[in-house]
C-alpha cells in the first residue's frame, strides 16, 4: 500500500467520522451534510479498493491513479460550493422578505396608533 | 398644484440611505408642490434619516437592515399594493431629482396613456453634465435596452419614474435587488407594458457623496448586463 493511499484513507475516514459527529450533535444540518458524507465515502472506497481506482483512472486516461482521487475530491468540493451559493441565495431571499415584512408591520402598527388618536381612520389591510 | 383624478390615489416614494441632511428638504419640496401621500423608505440607515423624514411630514418605512435600493423600493411597492394606491412616483432622496417634475412623470400614468413613465435627464432643456465613464455606461445600456426590448430610451439608468397599478402589483413580486432601473425595462418588455420617457431636471447632489466608485461602476456594468440577459430567458410565475 503506497503512502498516498494511506493518507487518503485516514483523511477520508477522519472526515467521515467528523461530519457524522457534527450531524449527531446538531451542529450541522442533515441537508448540508449529505454531499460531504457522500464525497468522503466515495474517496474512502476508492482508497481502499485499489483495483477499482486503477481501472477508473485508466478509463478516463489518468496515468497516475491517485490523481483520480484528487479529481474526485475537487469535483465534490465544487459541487459543495455551488450548493453553498444556492443556499446563500435562498437565505438572502428569505432575509429580504423578512426585513420587508418587518418594515411593513412596524408601519402598520404606527398607522393603528395614529388612527386611534385622530378621528379620521384609514383601513390597513395586512400584506397578503 | 396638481390635483389627481378622483379615483387614483398617488404615493410618492423616496428611498433613502444615509440622507439625514437631504431627506427633509426633499420631502418638504414634494409637499409644497403636491397633495400626494409621501412614503420614505429608510434602507437601514445608521444616521437620523428616519427622524428627519418624519419631522418633514413623511410616512416612513424603516427597514431593519440595508437591503439595497431595489429591495427598499420593492418594500414601498408592497405598501402601495396593500394600501390600494393606483400610482407610485419614485424620486431619489438626495435631491438629485427635481421634486416639481414629479408632475411630469405622473401625467402619462394619471392620463392612462402609459404603464410607466421614466424621467430622462437628456430630453428637453438639459443642464446635465456627466463624467466620461458615466456617459459611456449610459450609452452602453441605451444600446442594450434598445436591442433586447425595442424601447427607445435616452436615460436607461434613471430612477425617477412613475408606474401604474399594474406595474405596482408586478414589481411587488418581481423587482431586482440592486441596480433595478435597467432590468426594469426587460420586466416591462416581458409584460408588454407601455413605457414612455418624459423630460425631467436632475441636479448635482446637495450634500454628501454619491455611492459610485470605479470598482462599483465595473460591478454595476457586469451585474446589470448579466441579470438583464437572464431576465430575458427567465419565467415569471
Amino acid at each position: 500500500m503506497s503512502r498516498v493511499t494511506l493518507v487518503s484513507i485516514c483523511a477520508s475516514a477522519g472526515l467521515l467520522v467528523y461530519i457524522l459527529e457534527m450531524v449527531r450533535r446538531r451542529r450541522l444540518r442533515e441537508e448540508y451534510s449529505i454531499l460531504w458524507l457522500f464525497g468522503s465515502v466515495v474517496i474512502l472506497v476508492l482508497s481502499l479498493k485499489q483495483d477499482w481506482l486503477i481501472s477508473l483512472a485508466r478509463a478516463v486516461g489518468i496515468a497516475y491513479p491517485p490523481s483520480f482521487l484528487f479529481l474526485v475530491g475537487i469535483l465534490f468540493i465544487l459541487l459543495i460550493l455551488i450548493n453553498f451559493s444556492i443556499a446563500i441565495s435562498r437565505l438572502h431571499q428569505m432575509n429580504k422578505k423578512m426585513a420587508q415584512e418587518i418594515a411593513l408591520m412596524k408601519r402598520a402598527e404606527e398607522e393603528k396608533n395614529e388612527a386611534g388618536q385622530e378621528p379620521e381612520t384609514r383601513s390597513v389591510r395586512s400584506p397578503s | 398644484m396638481h390635483t389627481p383624478p378622483e379615483a387614483v390615489r398617488v404615493l410618492v416614494v423616496i428611498p433613502a440611505y444615509r440622507e439625514e441632511k437631504n431627506i427633509g428638504a426633499v420631502v418638504s419640496a414634494v409637499r409644497k408642490h403636491f397633495p400626494y401621500d409621501i412614503l420614505v423608505v429608510n434602507d437601514g440607515s445608521p444616521d437620523n434619516t428616519s427622524a428627519a423624514a418624519r419631522a418633514a411630514g413623511a410616512a416612513v418605512l424603516d427597514l431593519p437592515c440595508n437591503l439595497g435600493i431595489g429591495g427598499a423600493v420593492q418594500t414601498a411597492f408592497l405598501y402601495a399594493r396593500d394600501h390600494g394606491y393606483g400610482a407610485v412616483a419614485r424620486i431619489d432622496g438626495d435631491g438629485q431629482h427635481e421634486p416639481q417634475d414629479i408632475g411630469r412623470v405622473l401625467d402619462p400614468i394619471l392620463a392612462g396613456s402609459a404603464d410607466a413613465a421614466i424621467g430622462s435627464r437628456f430630453l428637453g432643456e438639459t443642464q446635465y453634465r456627466g463624467s466620461i465613464p458615466r456617459i459611456f455606461g449610459i450609452g452602453f445600456f441605451r444600446t442594450l435596452v434598445n436591442l433586447f426590448t425595442g424601447y427607445r430610451v435616452t436615460d436607461p439608468t434613471s430612477g425617477f419614474f412613475a408606474i401604474n397599478r399594474r406595474l405596482i402589483e408586478f414589481y411587488s413580486n418581481h423587482y431586482p435587488s440592486d441596480y433595478p432601473e435597467v432590468d426594469a425595462y426587460i420586466l416591462m418588455h416581458r409584460l408588454k407594458a407601455r413605457a414612455v420617457e418624459v423630460p425631467v431636471r436632475m441636479h448635482e447632489r446637495w450634500e454628501g457623496k454619491s455611492s459610485i466608485t470605479p470598482f462599483r461602476a465595473m460591478y454595476y456594468m457586469v451585474k446589470v448586463t448579466m441579470s438583464f440577459i437572464i431576465n430575458c430567458i427567465r419565467r415569471f410565475g
